[in-house]
């Protein structure tokens, strides 16, 4: 008990494992009834994990929860709701060529004796429900005409609709504009009225004071402490919160000579005409310069522009990027992935199961996809050349896999992360993208992968690495360029790194 | 006992067609007889040919409804070219044809109305079960018009050798169907083409972000396919000695349906030219079987649509994890 509130759900010693990875170890989290409880953590932390589970989207964990004192355990998210927790998550479940009374109506229609749907009744239910969230739609509205925002409103009507006692939302502000924000701050505002609890994830930092009650941190996977009076407490809190890692015990880059510029990018801005795109997702002029056998990191939060940094570089939003990429010191056209392979660029994916590998395929005929040219005359592939290079790779880069012909499918994450590297390094590029190199795989694999990043730079590769983990790419960058709304807000070199001003940085 | 399951479902169709030809043999002695065997191998032949375009149209995750039309207009251009020849008043023209040069007549009109559907895929993003359906109507809507609905007979004999003569003791459409076949698997197995039809259909995204082009490839697909097609039509109307307006009704279907029987997912990526030539050999049997058994022609419908289920059914517990 803190303050004198009530805790209304409680997790004890959460445990969550995926395949070898550990999300969550031994977590206790308390939601304080009538409270707006916010979780802070970086990506990776496992707060979404702690979400899903909190809400029953995950059923088998180790721990134990308790709703208002009673041990519960959710086998789906609908028995988490006729308890009472609704959870809002970040990409909204809605069907947009129904309208809004039919979507929070959604399997649970109210029908006339007849079994006839019961427009009428179900119209004037939703219309109270917005009316008590101070919204103005027409129940009749379809939902696809509605700005994310307002959706993001209709999210909320259906979990009260069910009289949820505990509100779960997961980065609600990431998709919408200032007022809607503000807009949707007054709503939880109005709900903590009604007796409603918060439990509410993000890493926009600013604008968690405006309503936040209580602090919660997360920081890889364990709970890490809590600031029970958020009007006290200062941003330099929630950062020292939030970072704090050390990875550096288990890597440290090697200092590898540099050589001349390999890449150059100059005043590079991408345009996204999507009209659901927040402004975030643009690239705004962005600089830098990459030399032989330097690593640079892009950090940065979700949302930052990380991913379309690379994703342009790589040619694959050619139409709508300006600016100039010169490599080794002579301006490039990237109109495509073709042209950006044939000057010597590679990108690695941070999804490898969607982006990266064809998962049927053997591990040599992944290897071999991007440089077929390399071992093919006249259109027939050498089979002979194509097992040589991907038992090379499986030696040098120690894929642990009983053949060559192994299916990529059957991997763990770690050795699939090796085969997309083997992929690209068979092109021999001058530049190599990581985007989250490590995402997802065990803590060996993590290291594996570090030490060929410092091999590959002595080797006098370019790398940029992408990474939303801090102690990550303060552990691997000989220099870190920081985004945040996609611009870079700020640079750092090895030396002047430090956890607390990058995080700053990062949300700016 | 894993071990003795998981043969068993990897060599499904195999298992399937023996069994098959066993109990065919056991009710019927006309079963298993040469005779029998070339008629069944003739029939299947045009089939196959289809087929070997619909799976690697199939394997790059598309579908190609309009093969039985592409047919038709394939086979009655060969015909035309060949009876009538081509005169265009305006520039005082009149051509004819060779056996030879009306065959590649036929074969540029499928590959053309192929590469169209392509075309429509790639660049307009229409999905390919639209794209080809409309080239379904088109092209059978184009035989109606070069035909004006009546049957173009009497092709002689040289252009007959096609569908029906023999070669070294077996029949001519028998050598066309195997010798596609043989260059299919040489394709999908041993050349980038082929390495690259599988990445595209096995996952896209990654295939685009490997340096693929993505739309020659499909585009070359159903070019290919429309080929095929247009070589069936050819096998066809030469058999037939006539080039039928309604030809090749329904072909889309028995085509599909042998690739599906042979194992390749229409998810894309996964399958073979070796298992849509099981798939069309177990179709054949079945049919040449039921008619033999003196089955009625409505209960082989029946029978051969339960059989398509049975073999989705078994590949769902091969591959059990994807969608």
């Amino acid at each position: 008990m803190n303050n004198g509130s009530n805790i209304i759900f409680e997790a004890k010693g959460i445990t969550k494992r995926f395949g070898g990875v550990t999300a969550l170890e031994d977590v206790d989290l308390q939601v304080h009834e009538g409270k707006v409880n916010v979780v802070v953590g970086e990506n990776g932390a496992g707060k979404s994990t702690l979400m899903k589970i909190l809400s029953g989207v995950y059923a088998d964990y180790g721990g134990q929860l308790f709703f208002k004192g009673e041990a519960v355990h959710f086998n789906n998210p609908k028995e988490a709701m006729a308890q009472g927790i609704a959870i809002i998550h970040q990409e909204l479940n809605l069907i947009p060529y129904l309208t809004i009374s039919e979507n929070i109506f959604l399997g649970r229609e109210i029908r006339t004796p007849l079994g006839v749907l019961n427009t009428k009744q179900m119209h004037s239910k939703t219309q109270a429900l917005l009316t008590r969230l101070n919204c103005h739609l027409s129940p009749n509205t379809l939902v696809g005409a509605l700005k994310v925002g307002e959706q993001q409103l209709v999210e909320i009507a259906k979990a009260l609709l069910e009289e949820a006692k505990v509100v779960i939302m997961d980065e609600p502000t990431s998709a919408i504009s200032d007022t809607e924000v503000a807009t949707l701050f007054n709503i939880i505002r109005a709900l903590k009225e009604q007796d409603v609890s918060l439990l509410y994830i993000s890493h926009k930092l600013d604008e968690l004071f405006q309503i936040a009650d209580r602090f919660i941190g997360l920081r890889d996977g364990k709970m890490v402490g809590t600031l029970e009076q958020a009007a006290k407490a200062t941003k330099e809190d929630l950062i020292r919160l939030m970072v704090g890692r050390d990875l550096k015990h288990l890597f440290k880059k090697e200092a590898v000579p540099m050589g001349a510029e390999i890449l150059r990018v100059e005043n590079l801005n991408l345009r996204i005409n999507k009209a659901h795109q927040a402004s975030a997702h643009r690239l705004k002029n962005i600089h830098f310069k990459l030399r032989k056998g330097e690593v640079l990191g892009i950090f940065g939060l979700m949302g930052a522009g990380r991913t379309e940094l690379l994703e342009t570089l790589f040619g694959l939003h050619a139409k709508d990027m300006t600016g100039s990429i010169s490599i080794a010191s002579e301006q490039v056209h990237i109109r495509s992935v073709m042209d950006a392979i044939a000057h010597g660029m590679a990108l690695v994916p941070e999804d490898r199961k969607e982006d990266g590998l064809v998962l049927q395929m053997e591990i040599a005929k992944n290897v071999s996809l991007a440089s077929m040219g390399k071992i093919t005359k006249n259109g027939v592939i050498n089979a002979k050349s194509e097992m040589t290079l991907a038992k090379k790779f499986i030696e040098t880069l120690h894929i642990r896999t009983p053949s060559e012909r192994q299916h990529a499918k059957n991997l763990s994450g770690g050795n699939q992360q090796k085969v997309v590297l083997a992929k690209w390094l068979a092109t021999h590029p001058k530049v190599l993208f990581l985007d989250e190199p490590t995402r997802g795989i065990d803590i060996n694999a993590k290291n594996e992968i570090y030490h060929l990043i410092n091999a590959l730079a002595k080797k006098g590769l370019g790398l940029v690495v992408v990474s939303s983990e801090l102690p990550e790419i303060m552990a691997i960058s000989d220099r870190i360029l920081v985004l945040a709304n996609g611009s870079v807000s700020a640079e750092f070199n090895q030396e002047n790194a430090h956890e607390e001003k990058i995080m700053q940085a990062a949300t700016q | 006992m894993n071990q003795i399951k998981n043969t068993l479902l990897r060599f499904q169709s195999i298992i399937a067609l023996v069994a098959l030809c066993i109990v065919l043999t056991l009710l019927s002695d006309k079963f298993l007889t040469p005779e029998n065997g070339w008629n069944i191998m003739r029939q299947i032949s045009i089939n196959v040919c289809i087929s070997v375009g619909m799976t690697l149209v199939i394997l790059t995750r598309g579908i190609d409804l309009s093969v039985g039309s592409i047919l038709a207009f394939s086979g009655a251009v060969t015909a035309g070219l060949l009876k009538y020849g081509v005169e265009l008043p305006a520039f005082n023209v009149f051509m004819e044809f060779t056996v030879f040069g009306a065959i590649l007549g036929g074969l540029l009109v499928g590959g053309c109305l192929g590469t169209f559907n392509g075309w429509m895929i790639t660049r307009f993003k229409v999905p390919p079960f639209v794209a080809t359906l409309a080239m379904l109507t088109i092209a059978r809507g184009a035989t109606m018009l070069w035909t004006g609905g009546f049957p173009i007979t009497g092709l002689g004999t040289t252009f007959a050798f096609i569908g029906t003569g023999w070669f070294l003791g077996i029949p001519m459409p028998v050598w066309i169907m195997a010798v596609l076949v043989g260059l299919a698997m040489f394709v999908t197995h041993k050349m980038v083409f082929g390495r690259y039809i599988y990445a595209v259909g096995g996952n896209e995204s990654a295939a685009r972000l490997s340096g693929i082009d993505i739309k020659k490839i499909k585009v070359w697909v159903y070019a290919l396919a429309g080929i095929l097609a247009a070589v069936g039509g050819i096998m066809l109307t030469s058999r037939l000695d006539s080039a039928q307006p309604n030809a090749g009704m329904s072909y889309e279907l028995d085509s599909i349906a042998a690739v599906v029987i042979g194992g390749t997912s229409l998810s894309g990526g996964r399958g073979s030219i070796m298992g849509t030539v099981q798939g069309a050999l177990i179709i054949g049997v079945l049919n040449s079987g039921l008619v033999l058994l003196n089955v009625s022609p409505f209960w082989q419908q029946i029978i051969k649509g339960f059989v398509i289920l049975i073999a989705v059914i078994l590949d769902r517990l091969n591959h059990p994890n994807e969608d």
